[in-house]
C-alpha cells in the first residue's frame, strides 16, 4: 500500500529547481568552451568563443530567477549573504555566485574592450554607455592589447575551477542530503560537473546552426567538429557516471534499492528509462559516433550534430528534471510515492518556465546587436 | 574646528569594528523567542525531550485535533499525525494514517493479525540537520533543546524540508516559511504540557525535563527499553518510542 508522510503529498521544490541547475550547467559548460579557447589554445573554437562567453554571462543572469521565483520570501534573499549559515552547504551560494559573476564580467570586459572601444567613439548616450563601461579610458594600442590578453588568459583559467565549483556545488547540494537515497552520494556532485559541460556544448552547436541559418552564414566546420567531438566524449562519461551510480546501488541491494528500484520501475520508468536513457542519451550517442568515427559530407554531419545537440539539451533537461523531482517523489516513509506535474499557468509553472529559459536568448540577441559575437562570421566558410 | 573635535581615521575604523563587533556577539546570542516565557523562565535549566509509549495510543487522534487547534496548523499541513500499521497472516503491512479533516481512520478490511499507532512529530533532534542545511540560521535550537524557525528570518528555500528525514517539516502556505512542531514553546515556557499531551487520554505521550532526574520521562527512560527513528541518520531524536516495531521508520 503506498504511504507517504501526510506534509509530502505537495512537492517543495518544483520545475523551477529543475531550472536552476539546468541553467547554471548551461553557465558552467558555455564558459569552459570559451575557456578551451583561450586558456588551452584550442584555436578551431575560435569562431565561437566570444559567442560561448557571452552566453555564459546571459545565462548567469537568469540562474537566479528561477530560485527567487520559487523562494517563499524572496525580499529576504540577501539574508544568504548578510547573515549565512556556513554548517549550510546552500548557504556559500550567494557568495559563489557573485564571484563567478565578476569573474565573468572582467572577462568580457577584458576580451571586448576593443570593440567597446569601437562603439565608444561615436556621439550618444550609447557611446557615453561604453565610455562609462570602459571608466573613460578609450586608449588602445599594442600594449593594451597585450595587457588586455595577458588578464583575459588569467581570467579564463581562473574560471574553469569556479564553473565547476559553482556546478559542482550544486550537484553537492542535493548529495549531501543524507534522508534522500536518491540524491545522497557523492557521486552527485561529479554528474552534475559533466552534464553541465554537455548541456554546455549542445546549447552552443544549438544556438550557433541557429544563428548562422538565419543570417545565412556558412558554420566554421573545423569549429563545429572540435565540438561535436568534446560533446561525444563528455556526454559517454556523464552517462556513464549516471549509470554506475544506480548500478552500483542496485548490486549492493541494500535496503535503499528496494524502494529505489521501484521508483524507477514505476514513477521514473517514462522520465528517466524510455527518456533519458533510451532515447535521449543512446540516440545522440549513436549520432554523435557516427559523426566523429565516420567520414560524412558536411550537410550530413551538420544535421547530426545539431540533432544530437538538440537531444542532449532535452537529456540533460530530463536528468534535472529525475533527479530533483524524482527524489521528491519518494517518501521518506519509504513506503509509498507522492506525484508532481507542473501546472501550465501556476507562478512556478510550465509557462513561467519557458519565459525564464527563453529570456537569455533575447538578452544573447540584444548583446549581439551591441557587440557582435561572430565577428566576419559570413566569411569564415570553412 | 580643532583636530581634537574630531574623531581620527583610526579611531573611526576602531569604533567601527567594535560597534561590528557587538553587533556579531549580539547576532550569535540566541535569545528565547520573544512574548513565549514566563518572566521566571530560565531556559539554561530545562532540557526538554518527549516519550511516545506505542503500546498505549489507540489511533483516537485526539492530540492531532488539539495541535491543529492550539497552533492554527493549516489544512492539509501536519506538525503531528498518527500512523496505523496493519499487518496481515501473510506479512504484508500496509500504513495510512488519519488525515481528512475529521481525523478519523477509515475502516478497511482485511485479515489483519497485527496492528498498532504510532504517533509522530518533530524529534527534536540533538544534531538536527535541517538547523544544520538552513543557509541562513532561521532554524535553530534553543537552549533548552528544542528546535525552532525563526519565521522572521526565515526565507522559505525549502531545504530544510528536503533535509528533515522524518518529514515532519513543511512551508506553511500563510507564512510561506518552514513550520513544524515547536513542542508548544509558547506553553512548556509556562509550566504547561504541549496541546497533544495534555489531550492524549491514554498517557500514550509523555513530555518531560531531561534536567530533572525526578520527572516521569527521566524515569522512564532509565527503567525502560526504547528506540529512536532512523538512528543510522546519526540525528540523535529526543522523542523516543517504547514498545516500537521493526516495520516503523
Amino acid at each position: 500500500m503506498n504511504f507517504v508522510f501526510p506534509n509530502e503529498a505537495n512537492v517543495t521544490w518544483t520545475v523551477m529547481i529543475v531550472l536552476y541547475p539546468y541553467i547554471t550547467g548551461l553557465v558552467a559548460g558555455a564558459f569552459i568552451v570559451s575557456s578551451l579557447y583561450h586558456v588551452f589554445g584550442r584555436s578551431e573554437l575560435k569562431p565561437i568563443a566570444r559567442f560561448s562567453l557571452a552566453s555564459a554571462f546571459v545565462f548567469l543572469l537568469f540562474a537566479t530567477l528561477p530560485l527567487l521565483i520559487h523562494l517563499g520570501h524572496p525580499e529576504r534573499a540577501f539574508n544568504i549573504m548578510i547573515t549565512p549559515h556556513f554548517s549550510s552547504a546552500m548557504a556559500g551560494f550567494g557568495y559563489i555566485y557573485a564571484t563567478y559573476m565578476l569573474l565573468v564580467v572582467l572577462e568580457i570586459w577584458f576580451v571586448m574592450r576593443g570593440d567597446f572601444i569601437a562603439r565608444a567613439k561615436g556621439k550618444g548616450p550609447v557611446a557615453w554607455l561604453f565610455r562609462l563601461i570602459l571608466l573613460f579610458n578609450l586608449e588602445e594600442n599594442d600594449a593594451t592589447r597585450r595587457a588586455d590578453h595577458k588578464i583575459s588568459r588569467f581570467l579564463a583559467g581562473l574560471g574553469i575551477p569556479l564553473a565547476c565549483l559553482l556546478h559542482g556545488y550544486v550537484g553537492f547540494l542535493f548529495g549531501s542530503l543524507k534522508a534522500n537515497p536518491w540524491w545522497s552520494t557523492p557521486l552527485m556532485f561529479v554528474i552534475f560537473i559533466f552534464s553541465a559541460i554537455v548541456s554546455g556544448i549542445a546549447v552552443l552547436i544549438f544556438h550557433y546552426y541557429i544563428v548562422s541559418w538565419i543570417n545565412g552564414w556558412k558554420t566554421d566546420h573545423a569549429c563545429v567538429r572540435s565540438m561535436t567531438r568534446y560533446l561525444w566524449g563528455f556526454m559517454i562519461v556523464a552517462v556513464a557516471l549516471e549509470l554506475l551510480e544506480v548500478l552500483s546501488i542496485a548490486y549492493k541491494q541494500t535496503e535503499e534499492w528496494e524502494v529505489l528500484s521501484r521508483l524507477i520501475e514505476n514513477k521514473l520508468f517514462f522520465s528517466y528509462v524510455v527518456l533519458q536513457l533510451l532515447i535521449f542519451s543512446l540516440i545522440p550517442f549513436v549520432l554523435l559516433g557516427i559523426s566523429v568515427l565516420f567520414r560524412l559530407s558536411r550537410r550530413v554531419a551538420n544535421a547530426l550534430a545539431w540533432i544530437a545537440s538538440a537531444m542532449l539539451l532535452f537529456q540533460v533537461l530530463l536528468m534535472r528534471w529525475n533527479v530533483v523531482i524524482g527524489g521528491q517523489l519518494l517518501s521518506k516513509s519509504m513506503r509509498g510515492f507522492t506525484s508532481y506535474f507542473p501546472g501550465l499557468w501556476d507562478k512556478e509553472g510550465l509557462v513561467m518556465a519557458a519565459i525564464i529559459f527563453t529570456l537569455p536568448f533575447g538578452i544573447l540577441w540584444l548583446f549581439n546587436r551591441a557587440i557582435p559575437l561572430f565577428p566576419g562570421a559570413a566569411g569564415d566558410s570553412g | 574646528m580643532s583636530r581634537d573635535d574630531n574623531i581620527s581615521r583610526r579611531d573611526f575604523f576602531k569604533f567601527l569594528a567594535a560597534g561590528s563587533g557587538l553587533l556579531l556577539v549580539h547576532c550569535g546570542l540566541p535569545s528565547p523567542p520573544p512574548g513565549t516565557r514566563k518572566k521566571d523562565y530560565d531556559w539554561n535549566k530545562h532540557y526538554w525531550a518527549y516519550a511516545i509509549d506505542t503500546t498505549k495510543c489507540i489511533g483516537c487522534c485526539a492530540c492531532m485535533r488539539a495541535c491543529r487547534a492550539e497552533n492554527d496548523v493549516p489544512p492539509g499541513y501536519f506538525r503531528t499525525w498518527v500512523e496505523r500499521y496493519r499487518i496481515d497472516a501473510a506479512d504484508q503491512v500496509s500504513v495510512d494514517a488519519a488525515t481528512k479533516d475529521d481525523f478519523v481512520f477509515e475502516e478497511l478490511p482485511g485479515n489483519v493479525v497485527k496492528a498498532f499507532f504510532v504517533p509522530k512529530l518533530c524529534n527534536h533532534c540533538e544534531k538536527p540537520v535541517c538547523n544544520q542545511v538552513c543557509p541562513v540560521g532561521a532554524a535553530y535550537r534553543t537552549r533548552d533543546g528544542v528546535i525552532l524557525v525563526d519565521s522572521e528570518h526565515c526565507i522559505g528555500c525549502g531545504y530544510c524540508v528536503q533535509a528533515c528525514p522524518y518529514g515532519v517539516r513543511f512551508i506553511s502556505p500563510r507564512s510561506h516559511t518552514a513550520d513544524k512542531c515547536t513542542f508548544c514553546y509558547h506553553r512548556i515556557t509556562r509550566g504547561l504540557p504541549p496541546a497533544c499531551v495534555q489531550a492524549c487520554p491514554k498517557h500514550a505521550r509523555i513530555f518531560g525535563d531531561l534536567e530533572d532526574p525526578t520527572c516521569e520521562l527521566s524515569i522512564l527512560l532509565k527503567q525502560q527499553r526504547y528506540r529512536v527513528l532512523k538512528p543510522e541518520m546519526g540525528t540523535h531524536p529526543k522523542c523516543f518510542y517504547l514498545g516500537l516495531d521493526r516495520e516503523v521508520v
